[in-house]
């Protein structure tokens, strides 16, 4: 993977608008600048008012921000989609039952293909989930996939988010947006719809049911309006048609988990939790949360309601466990993978970290556990002090990193000022799982608004995109 | 509907109420202050806004003195005065985002545009724009709110909490500023039935838009008597409290459940006093006292609401 010129998405090497962009790109030279400024203008008044803001950590309680929002869609070519597809339900299927494996009979450790001790030292292994039979043998109902376009015009996995991934409703919003502002480009061209990811996501819930019930109740956990990611709980929440709760709302009686309503306790059967593992029940995990809801983890062993995702997904989201994904596809499904990896420094082993430490300015080092963009070092921006700084955590607990070669994500026009400027995007598809494995066509599309930045994070300065498959 | 959710409707209304209710009261005082008279009751009339709310105590411990710039911010602008209009429209929009699943769009954009418009209003702006005009654009939100809710919010029991929280607050605050006689002083006895004392009244009923009400119902001049009748006993006044708790007890039934027999009973009784109460007994124990129990039958009232509906509960 050596870093050549960047894949720019629109155009090609001899600056030619790519053709699955043609549609795009008449549409941009035939629109008045002022109209295209007055609909950004709009855009962004329409979120505000709307409240399509997120909470930043780090800064004063109840800071909201609004994600920036960029007009110029990320197209893909429908066939390309096909490829990416069938790839996504193909590694999803394989953490699903990578998933099933080692919290029953460990198959793939003991075959030696996984190093046992790699899982069962993972803090994320839940003991707790050993033999727990889950309906389906699904434990990521929703997996977000966190792809890359690198210069030799080929999709990498960055990583899979298996436990509560988020951004889904920044990929409908866009696409209302868009819908609103510029009409036309959706008359004069077979755009995928993926307003239906809602419909898709209930069903997916529906069928995990284990209640007799046909008409189960199902429910929407969140931390709270403090998260950071609220506003798409309730979004998702009212875009189903169920409940959004809070662990207050919640109590387990007999195993039996039952929400507080008006009218007294009501039978929860299936719940879409949006709240980390350890904070799910403190009398099984951090004893200290108080949003979780005592009581859970015993009504969900017992069987008596489904949690999406289910508990232990993390270990196999791990960047520490990223590496050994192509080989689980081989082993459960006898497959070749169809989704390329990133290749991976674990700077547990010393090998990797000689090789890691001698080159801090060509790789990104991050946190297995870490997420959002959080405490990761980006090699060749960063200072030579700030490698300096960060070869220093490695050496004090080389196991908590890992290490990849910087990617060269590739380029989207995006409006910056009033101009158009190339900005690196990456694409975040949503895999939903259940009795049946559906995606929408596309994903959310994030973009570094910072020149040269390779960071998408809306935590770090990133932005969206809408993002269109085009047949 | 979850417990928490029926709590969050019920206050979110109850504050965008408060907050207009408040905008009256202040409006109210505007008024009077305009009015000339001896510089001995200079500004008295700005102790009335602070007294209805029971926010005088708060008020001195920051205050030094009692006038018009000073309580005008305090009870329109000030964040750290729970009451004020400021701290009610962000109280609002703090629990209709908690709710956002529950109530429509159109009704978070409503709470959410006013919050950040009232973020961008300090002392300057609101009186570049009018003291006056301010006030109206308080109650332009509220009724632009309460519309949108009547007009996008599905009839189910999330609707009756709403509902609930607004009349309750309504009864509430008319009672307030019924009071607020009681708390202004005429400027002597030979002013009563005076132009002063007509000002005041019809500031009243201005306050609670029922001036035209009033012209229309009794074809008369304005009296004590017949003012309060308007807007304690007769049914067909929207700030009316008897108008108020016949909706409270209305929504009551609708919402009712198995711990709720006691509290719908107290709607009841209180609804009861005021359909068949007479103004004039109304007047002989004095209307002040009368208005005091009143207010203390509803706080024994929201306890219980609190109690049968939002209290966290385990299967009983």
């Amino acid at each position: 993977m050596a870093r050549g010129a960047y894949y720019n998405e629109m155009f090609d090497a001899e600056r030619a608008v790519r053709p699955h962009y043609a549609a795009f790109a008449e549409w941009l030279a035939e629109t008045p600048p002022a109209r295209i400024a007055q609909n950004r203008h709009a855009a962004d008044l329409l979120f505000h008012r709307v409240g399509i803001t997120f909470a930043v950590y780090g800064e004063a309680s109840g800071t909201e921000r609004l994600i920036p929002f960029d007009i110029v869609p990320h197209v893909i070519p429908g066939a390309q989609w096909e490829v990416l597809s069938r790839g996504l339900r193909q590694r999803v299927l394989a953490l699903n039952r990578f998933l099933h494996d080692i919290y029953h009979g460990q198959e793939i450790l003991h075959a030696g293909v996984i190093p046992a001790e790699r899982v069962q030292r993972n803090a994320q292994f839940r003991r707790e989930m050993v033999g727990v039979d889950v309906p389906g043998g699904v434990y990521a109902h929703i997996a977000g996939v966190d792809l890359v376009k690198h210069s030799d015009g080929e999709y990498y996995v960055l990583e899979d988010n298996l436990r509560t991934p988020s951004g889904v409703s920044y990929m409908l919003e866009n696409r209302k947006m868009m819908m609103r502002l510029f009409p036309e480009l959706f008359a004069n061209q077979h755009i995928r719809p993926v307003d239906h990811y809602p419909d898709l996501l209930l069903e997916t819930l529906r069928g995990m049911s284990q209640g007799s019930n046909d008409n189960p109740a199902i429910v929407l956990l969140t931390p709270g309006h403090h998260n950071s990611a609220y506003f798409e709980h309730a979004f998702l929440a009212q875009q189903m048609g169920i409940e959004l709760v809070e662990g207050q709302d919640l109590f387990v009686l007999n195993n039996t988990v039952f929400m507080r309503t008006t009218q007294g306790p009501q039978k929860v059967d299936v719940i879409y939790r949006r709240i980390d593992d350890d904070f799910l029940d403190p009398l099984a995990f951090r004893p200290d949360s108080m949003l979780g809801v005592p009581g859970l983890l015993a009504a969900y062993r017992a069987g008596r309601v489904t949690l999406a995702n289910a508990i232990g997904t993390g270990v196999a989201d791990d960047k520490s466990m990223y590496p050994f994904v192509p080989e689980m596809i081989r082993f459960y499904l006898g497959e070749e993978p169809i989704l390329k990896n990133v290749p991976t420094y674990l700077l547990a082993k010393a090998e990797d970290r000689d090789y890691v430490l001698a080159h801090l300015d060509e790789l990104v080092v991050k946190e297995a556990q870490g997420s959002g963009g959080y405490g990761m070092l980006v090699g060749p921006t960063a200072s030579r002090d700030e490698r300096e700084r960060y070869r220093q955590r490695i050496l004090d607990s080389p196991e908590r990193f890992i290490a990849q070669p910087t990617l060269s994500l590739s380029l989207v026009p995006t409006f910056c000022g009033d101009a158009l400027a190339d900005r690196h995007v990456d694409l975040r598809p949503y895999v939903l799982s259940g009795t049946e494995c559906n995606l929408c066509p596309g994903g959310l599309t994030r973009v570094a608004l910072r020149e040269g930045s390779l960071v998408v994070n809306s935590s770090q300065g990133g932005g969206v995109k809408d993002t269109w498959v085009v047949d | 509907m979850l417990s928490r959710v029926a709590s969050s409707l019920y206050w979110m209304s109850r504050y965008v109420e408060r907050a207009e209710n408040t905008a009256r009261v202040l409006d109210v005082a505007w008024r009077m202050s305009l009015l000339v008279k001896e510089p001995a009751l200079q500004d008295q009339e700005w102790f009335a806004p602070l007294n209805i709310t029971g926010t005088l105590f708060p008020f001195s411990g920051r205050h030094s003195e009692v006038c018009a710039r000073e309580v005008l911010h305090f009870m329109a602008l000030d964040p750290e005065n729970p009451s004020s209009i400021y701290a009610c429209a962000r109280q609002a929009r703090e629990n209709a985002r908690s709710v956002r699943g529950t109530i429509t769009s159109e009704m978070w954009e409503v709470l959410n545009s006013t919050w950040l418009e009232m973020q961008q209003m300090d002392e300057g702006r609101m009186e570049a724009r009018g003291v006056s005009m301010f006030f109206d654009w308080v109650k332009e939100r509220s009724h632009l709110f309460r519309g949108v809710t009547f007009g996008t919010m599905h009839r189910d029991d999330a609707y009756e909490f709403a509902r609930l929280g607004t009349h309750m607050e309504r009864a509430d605050s008319t009672a307030r500023i019924l009071d607020v006689k009681y708390h202004i002083l005429l400027p002597s006895v030979k002013d009563v039935g005076g132009a002063v004392d007509y000002y005041q009244w019809s500031a009243i009923l201005r306050s609670v838009a029922a001036f035209e009400a009033y012209r229309k119902v009794y074809r008369d001049v304005i009296t004590p008597l017949k003012l309060a009748e308007l807007l304690i006993v007769r049914d067909d006044i929207p700030r009316s409290l008897r108008f108020c708790l016949r909706q409270v007890f209305e929504t009551l039934g609708h919402v009712q459940n198995a711990q709720s027999g006691e509290t719908v009973r107290l709607a009841g009784q209180i609804l009861a006093a005021l359909q068949y109460g007479r103004i004039s007994e109304i007047f002989s124990t004095g209307l002040h006292e009368y208005l005091t129990e009143f207010l203390e039958s509803m706080q024994g009232l929201s306890a219980d609401i609190q109690r049968s509906f939002f209290s966290a509960r385990t299967v009983e």
